[in-house]
């Protein structure tokens, strides 16, 4: 089938403008009305001692839900493709039970369980450890819209290994962290990789979720997103688009270390991979709620 | 079931450390939720879901997402279509950028987007001036469900696209079928499993998508509320119940997209399956 090179120009022509129209235009608005008042006046916003602190606060919750998710993503995907076991398809649905709650009933949940109306409510001010309206309930509630991120990239791909190079070395006599670190981390490592990317990227925008259980008390628990709906909400139009520029350009810079990371996945993987695909017509859930391609 | 056999080790290991993160994260919090809701009682529930400002919610935000999800499946089909069929200038720049909705933050996007298409702003100012208003309304709220949707059609289409089998095309082409017969007959109904699929995930985020939404929502009640928010005032109000009845209608909702796609997909698989055997 070829098309007329008009019909090409066209198509291609609304492709773009859709892209231009939907998402560059909103990058360039955020640019340009940051930069509305002056470089001084946009630093000056940068270094606002509370926009410090949200920074702060988002960089410790990413840091956490990553190291977190990655923890329980490598174990997960080991029992999940290692070893057969009942019950194994729910655990894998459960997994991906996150993508399909609304990051405010996620907050809700921890609400439910840490808030006044909670068994739990006594205890903890006995003990006086604040979890929700404070960081602890913070770092949770990112963690659990991370939850499948680094699960669902490393599966398919320990899957399609096989489980034969592990089998061997394990024969030999090599020990299991032996084994994960000489045999299955170097084929893992780019969808590692992949997965730890997507998960700081969702962990550094989330709002829904945090919003609900931060209780928004600024230097104390405001994460930049929260902090950028406090500026907007005060008409500080110029300081809200400052910080959120610094948010765009780490956006930008997941994109480009996505990209890298994909290219330098594709040669190595695609001569691995065996012929088979016949299951690969029809994409599976957990693979496209996170973005990921071939 | 303990797996004495087991050749490779860990399976204890990483079986205690997932099965906790799974009670810490997962299952102890979504415990509390059932716990706390099932002791609500049956009238207050009832009283809360049908409380007409919050099916007014409901509304808003099925429908908006329904017309984004729409609209990205169009738009989906198309950028992937060219992606993968046309060389261009700029190709790759716009096969990275797709991801963008991805990697940047909902508020961000809500406020860049509020602002473009306020009255004021560089796009409103154009459809304010026709008498449409394209902030503050169910089409601003439509139109940050678009943005937040748009990598899920296109990226589940690509690598189908990508698999087709040239050859099919070629004998449909000897045999004197034209260009739009071999894309309605040929290319099409391959794509329908991954447009759905893609289709379904843009409009269940859509339903519960609250950030991107807020700024341009205008947040009138009985107007441009939509159902998360309704969650966040009724939490502001401490009325726990409502916001937990709230959450089980936007969690039955996302669940029935979720799971009808994942029936459709099982089904496809048996189909494809059958044929590969045959």
């Amino acid at each position: 089938m070829r098309e007329s090179i008009w019909l090409q120009r066209f198509l291609i022509f609304l492709a773009a403008a859709f892209l231009f129209v939907m998402l560059i235009m909103p990058l360039m608005l955020v640019a340009q009305e940051a930069l509305a008042k002056g470089v001084d006046f946009y630093f000056k916003a940068l270094t606002d001692e509370y926009a410090l602190k949200a920074l702060h606060l988002t960089i410790e919750a990413t840091i956490l839900a990553v190291v977190l998710n990655t923890i329980f993503g490598i174990s997960s995907a080991w029992l999940l493709t290692k070893f057969d076991f009942r019950g194994k398809t729910f655990l894998g649905s459960l997994i991906d039970l996150p993508f399909a709650i609304s990051p405010v009933v996620a907050g809700l949940f921890f609400i439910m369980l840490f808030g006044r109306m909670s068994p739990l409510y006594p205890i903890l001010q006995e003990n006086n450890l604040a979890i929700v309206f404070a960081v602890p309930g913070i770092i949770l509630a990112t963690v659990f819209v991370t939850f499948p991120f680094i699960t669902r990239e490393l599966v398919p791909v320990m899957e399609n290994q096989g489980r034969a190079e592990e089998e061997a070395a394990a024969t030999m006599g090599a020990s299991g962290w032996t084994i994960f670190r000489r045999v299955t981390l170097p084929n893992i490592k780019w969808a590692l990789g992949y997965g730890i990317i997507l998960c700081s990227a969702r962990a550094l925008g989330e709002f829904g979720a945090v919003s609900v259980v931060s209780g928004h008390i600024r230097g104390k628990t405001n994460t930049l997103p929260l902090h950028i709906e406090i500026l907007y909400n005060e008409y500080n139009f110029t300081a809200a688009f400052a910080v959120a520029s610094v948010l765009v350009f780490l956006a930008i810079m997941i994109l480009i270390l996505r990209n890298i990371v994909e290219s330098a996945n594709k040669n190595p993987v695609e001569e691995k991979i065996p012929t088979d695909n016949k299951n690969s017509d029809v994409p599976k859930i957990g693979d496209l709620n996170v973005g990921s391609s071939t | 079931m303990f797996g004495k056999n087991d050749v490779i080790p860990g399976r204890r290991l990483t079986l205690g450390i997932t099965l906790t993160f799974v009670s810490l994260f997962l299952f102890i919090p979504l415990a509390a939720f059932v716990l706390f809701a099932s002791g609500m009682g049956f009238e207050k529930f009832i009283a809360a879901v049908t409380d007409w400002r919050n099916v007014h919610a409901y509304g808003v935000s099925f429908f908006c997402a329904l017309a984004a999800g729409l609209i990205n499946a169009v738009f989906g089909l198309i950028i992937a279509w060219v992606l993968v069929r046309y060389n261009f200038r700029g190709k790759k720049l716009m096969d990275a950028l797709i991801d963008l909705p991805f990697a940047l933050p909902t508020a961000v996007a809500g406020i860049a987007l509020t602002t473009l298409y306020a009255q004021n702003g560089p796009l409103g100012k154009i459809f304010y001036s026709v008498g449409i208003e394209s902030a503050f309304s169910p089409m601003g709220i439509t139109i940050a469900l678009i943005f937040v949707g748009i990598p899920f059609v296109a990226r589940s289409v690509q690598p189908v696209l990508k698999e087709l089998d040239p050859q099919l095309e070629e004998a449909a082409n000897l045999f004197g079928a034209g260009n739009w017969t071999i894309f309605s007959k040929i290319i099409f109904p391959e794509l329908v499993p991954p447009l759905l699929t893609g289709f379904a995930l843009a409009f269940a985020r859509g339903i519960g998508e609250y950030g991107s939404v807020v700024f341009i929502a205008g947040n009138m009640p009985y107007e441009t509320e939509i159902a998360p928010l309704m969650i966040m005032t009724k939490l502001e109000q401490f009325d726990y119940q409502s916001a937990a009845a709230i959450a089980i209608v936007m969690m039955v909702l996302s669940l029935t997209i979720l799971l009808g796609i994942h029936g459709y997909q099982a089904q496809q698989l048996k189909k494809i399956g059958g044929a590969a055997n045959a």
